[in-house]
């Protein structure tokens, strides 16, 4: 496109005054933080570690400040699409889903080999510890880059303008780094407030609660300054991941500090209301971030990748809004058969119920998009990798709210059976569309013609695939025997198994879990590498000149830009 | 938008909603019928369930749902019903001896599958599911016993415990010989080769001779002059194959210079008493009923 159409904007940015604010704040708090603490009878722990920590970050990030700012304010050109922090976001992914998908391949192990695999002189490596590392490795430093990174992306491109608040977005990026990293620490420390999925303290809480709202604020002053007359699908659910999840967020971590410097907390809440509230954030998570978030990776990735039209316009309102208004209710079906009243497990039930068409809606959209290209999988991994994802998506929605039917759940219930259902989710689903989008992005943001290898793409495809079906199928049968065995009693009454007899009975299956996610962890280090050779423009990485525009010409007259010229 | 949409998808002949982003169009395709369906059925049976089942939360209480249904009030009664049909059983096992409990084939079938099932959750832990045992955990399947076999000794043993809190709690003490100073590393040594070699394992005879004198003056008040142990105490038979701790060298050693104290909890404060009876049938079962220590050694394998 010509210099005549594409307008050059350049405009003064300002943001770093604020953000450099922020950080000097931070920066005087975290001087109080790391003054190690002598108090005489202290029981609860010290911020010291995470005060020197968050000290470094905050006085690194005001230095960089002060550097850029010695030239005066940052200038952008309004024209472009900022792309560079989508790039970081990138890279941050590919790093955190690696070092997730390893921790889970270590705790798989430490569950199969306990004797080998647990070290006493080295506490931080304890199964306890680890756990939590994985999990909020993978959803929130992996699948949370992921869908920060394709959300800028997506805005962006399905805006037509670039990303609002100069350098703001920058700011979300590198603060939830820091979020990650204090969280992180914070668990093999054992520093946490026990909350499954929220376990980092509260400084911490406080600290991604700014950060979000900065994440919020970039989003929704993209949206309001698009050049298009209409939000597209994927921003709606963009947009309800970000906005749900603050909520989530805030409420579920309400709580009381022992001290203004103290790494400890205790909730607002008690007893069973407690539970609830954690379920009704851990539910949510789940409804919000990895799926929510996620159907809008696959509502742009797969129809741009196929190059086909949303299938149904009706079918994603109502899908959209169904999914939104029912999710929020269903989190009793994880406290069935537990101290929370019957009623609640019967409202929780018969809500899960009910979210299993709206969550298939999302399947349909995605798979029937294919309407007309389904050659295509034949001869594209990525594509086939971005709809293998939406069939696991469709497992694991319908198994989930058949698991929430209580008399499924008597059976399922703390069996592995659970992680099973979270792993066809976790990895079928959120690892396959976001490595679908990552083999998409890293070609169209590097300005390359394709992948390096499509090749190693097929063996990504494949290594991972089979690591999926040996990780749910052994999961399976793992957790449908022991929930047999303990429910198994003789005819005086007496159970039949001791539970140390239904431990040994999975050791099989816990080998067959390792092994699929060792293949499924070899598919990812495969992609990290691909996706390297790409950047630099290796194999079939030829570099392609100039950009998308931003200023295209609609090829639709009713698309006309509304906010032309801003 | 005219009446006539001029925007037709050329692949599949539906039309589109006229909106474009990043040349992501959209099919104006109506939503599937079965989809809409199955929905409006999902609707239904979550209506119907909650309608049938407790669910809406009022002000003092909840509705409590046509069938009347609460989880609570239903495990209460299996467990009643559960207690009542084994109460029967129960009272039976308490203040009996084997013989009475073994001349009721049904009385024993049921004192047979609780103990199992109690072993299962409270014993296994240390002595291995299959009451193999481990390193420091006897294996309660063979002849050997630190305590008695016979029932009424198992039943003793688990009621009071070893090193317990009960205060006719079994007590035997193997002091730390090396630690506390009562030995020398020497004497240990020669101690440790003279322990071997009652069971037939020594290598270093002249050390054990060295040593006969001090095992008579310090050990034999417990293991016996001939080191076939003393049930009265607990001290192990030193002369046999079988060893708690480990029979190498080594171990023996480190036996002597720590000392022992193993223990295992009075189960009369957790456990009822008749699922303690229960217990003692099961473990007697086990490798139980040899209640006089063997005479001679050398017969055994």
């Amino acid at each position: 496109m010509t210099s005549n159409i594409r307008k050059t904007y350049f405009k003064e940015d300002d943001s770093l005054i604020v953000i450099g604010l922020i950080l000097v704040l931070g920066f005087i708090w975290s001087l109080f933080a790391a003054h190690p603490t002598d108090a005489p009878g202290m029981i609860y722990p010290t911020l010291e570690m995470h005060g020197f920590m968050m000290m470094g970050a905050f006085l690194i990030g005001i230095i960089a400040i002060v550097f850029k700012l010695s030239d005066g304010l940052p200038k952008f050109d309004q024209g472009e699409y900022q792309d560079d922090v989508i790039k970081a976001g990138v890279i941050a992914t590919t790093f955190w889903g690696i070092a997730g998908m390893l921790v889970g391949l270590i705790i798989a192990c430490q569950l199969t080999w306990p004797n080998i695999f647990y070290f006493e002189s080295l506490p931080w490596t304890n199964f306890g510890r680890l756990r939590p590392l994985h999990t909020s490795a993978v959803i929130f430093a992996f699948g949370g880059n992921a869908l920060i990174a394709t959300s800028f992306y997506v805005v962006q491109r399905t805006c037509r303008t670039r990303l609002a608040g100069g350098m703001w977005p920058w700011f979300v990026f590198w603060g939830y780094q820091l979020f990650i990293v204090l969280a992180a620490t914070g668990y093999l420390t054992g520093v946490t407030q026990s909350r499954e999925y929220a376990e980092p303290e509260w400084y911490v809480d406080i600290w991604l609660t700014i950060v979000w709202v900065a994440y919020l604020l970039v989003f929704l002053c993209t949206l309001a300054k698009r050049k298009e007359p209409h939000i597209y699908v994927a921003n709606w659910f963009y947009l309800a991941f970000i906005i749900t999840v603050a909520i989530l967020h805030l409420v579920n971590n309400m709580a009381l500090p022992t001290g203004p410097f103290d790494a400890k907390s205790y909730s607002l809440f008690s007893g069973v209301q407690d539970a609830m509230t954690q379920w009704w954030y851990g539910h949510n998570a789940v409804g919000f971030f990895l799926t929510a978030g996620f159907l809008a990776i696959m509502y742009y990735f797969i129809p741009k990748r196929a190059n086909r039209p949303i299938w149904s316009y009706k079918l994603s309102i109502v899908h959209f809004w169904a999914v939104i208004f029912i999710y929020i209710w269903a989190g009793p079906h994880h406290l069935h058969f537990t101290a929370l009243p019957q009623w609640t497990q019967t409202l929780g039930m018969a809500f899960s119920i009910m979210l299993w068409m709206p969550s298939w809606g999302g399947m349909i959209n995605g798979l029937m998009t294919l309407q007309g290209a389904w050659d295509k999988l034949r001869t594209d991994p990525v594509l086939r990798m971005l709809v293998v994802s939406v069939a696991f998506y469709g497992m694991a929605t319908f198994e989930g709210p058949l698991m929430s039917i209580r008399y499924v759940n008597a059976l399922s219930h703390y069996t592995e059976w659970t992680i099973g259902h979270v792993h066809s989710g976790a990895l079928g689903w959120n690892g396959f569309v976001t490595f679908g989008a990552l083999y998409c992005m890293v070609p169209w943001l590097w300005k390359k013609k394709e992948v390096y290898s499509l090749r190693l793409v097929e063996w990504h495809f494949w290594l991972a695939t089979i690591g999926i079906l040996f990780y749910i199928t052994s999961m399976w049968v793992a957790g449908i025997m022991e929930g047999l065995m303990w429910r198994a009693y003789n005819d005086l009454g007496f159970l039949e198994y001791a539970f140390i007899e239904t431990v040994s009975a999975k050791h099989i299956s816990y080998v067959v879990r390792a092994l699929g996610g060792g293949l499924f962890l070899a598919g990812t280090l495969i992609m990290a590498f691909n996706l390297r050779m790409t950047v630099k423009g290796k194999g079939g990485a030829e570099s392609l000149e100039g950009d998308v525009p931003l200023a295209k010409k609609p090829v639709i007259p009713t698309a006309q830009p509304i906010l032309v010229g801003e | 938008m005219s009446d006539k949409n001029p925007y037709i998808d050329e692949l599949s002949g539906t039309e589109t909603t006229g909106h474009e982003w990043d040349g992501i169009e959209e099919l104006n395709t109506p939503m599937p019928r079965w989809w809409l369906w199955v929905f409006y059925t999902s609707i239904v049976v979550a209506l119907l369930y909650a309608i049938a089942m407790p669910s809406i939360p009022l002000l003092n209480s909840h509705f409590k749902g046509v069938l009347g249904h609460s989880d609570r009030a239903a495990v209460n009664q299996e467990m009643e019903e559960m207690q009542a049909r084994r109460a029967v059983f129960a009272t039976k096992l308490l203040d009996t001896d084997l013989e009475t409990i073994q001349a009721d084939p049904e009385l024993f079938r049921f004192a047979m599958a609780a103990g199992k099932s109690a072993f299962g959750d409270n014993c296994a832990t240390c002595h291995g599911s299959g009451a193999q045992g481990f390193k420091g955990y006897p294996n309660l399947n063979d002849d050997i016993w630190l305590w008695g076999g016979s029932f009424e000794d198992i039943l003793h043993t688990l009621k009071v415990g070893i090193r317990a809190t009960h205060e006719d709690t079994r007590i035997g003490l193997m002091q730390a010989y090396g630690r506390d100073g009562l030995l020398t590393a020497d004497q240990i040594s020669d101690l440790a080769h003279y322990v071997q070699n009652l069971s037939g394992n020594g290598i270093d005879a002249e050390a054990a001779l060295r040593a006969a004198p001090l095992f008579q003056e310090t050990c034999s008040t417990c293991h016996g002059t001939t080191g076939m142990g003393d049930r009265a105490q607990g001290a192990p038979n030193l002369t046999d194959a079988e060893w708690l701790y480990g029979g190498s060298y080594a171990d023996i050693t480190q036996t002597l210079y720590g000392g022992r104290q193993g223990v295992m909890p009075n189960w009369n404060e957790r456990l009822p008493s008749e699922t303690i009876s229960a217990l003692a049938v099961y473990v007697h079962s086990l490798g139980g009923g040899e209640d006089t220590p063997p005479i001679n050694t050398e017969n055994l394998p």
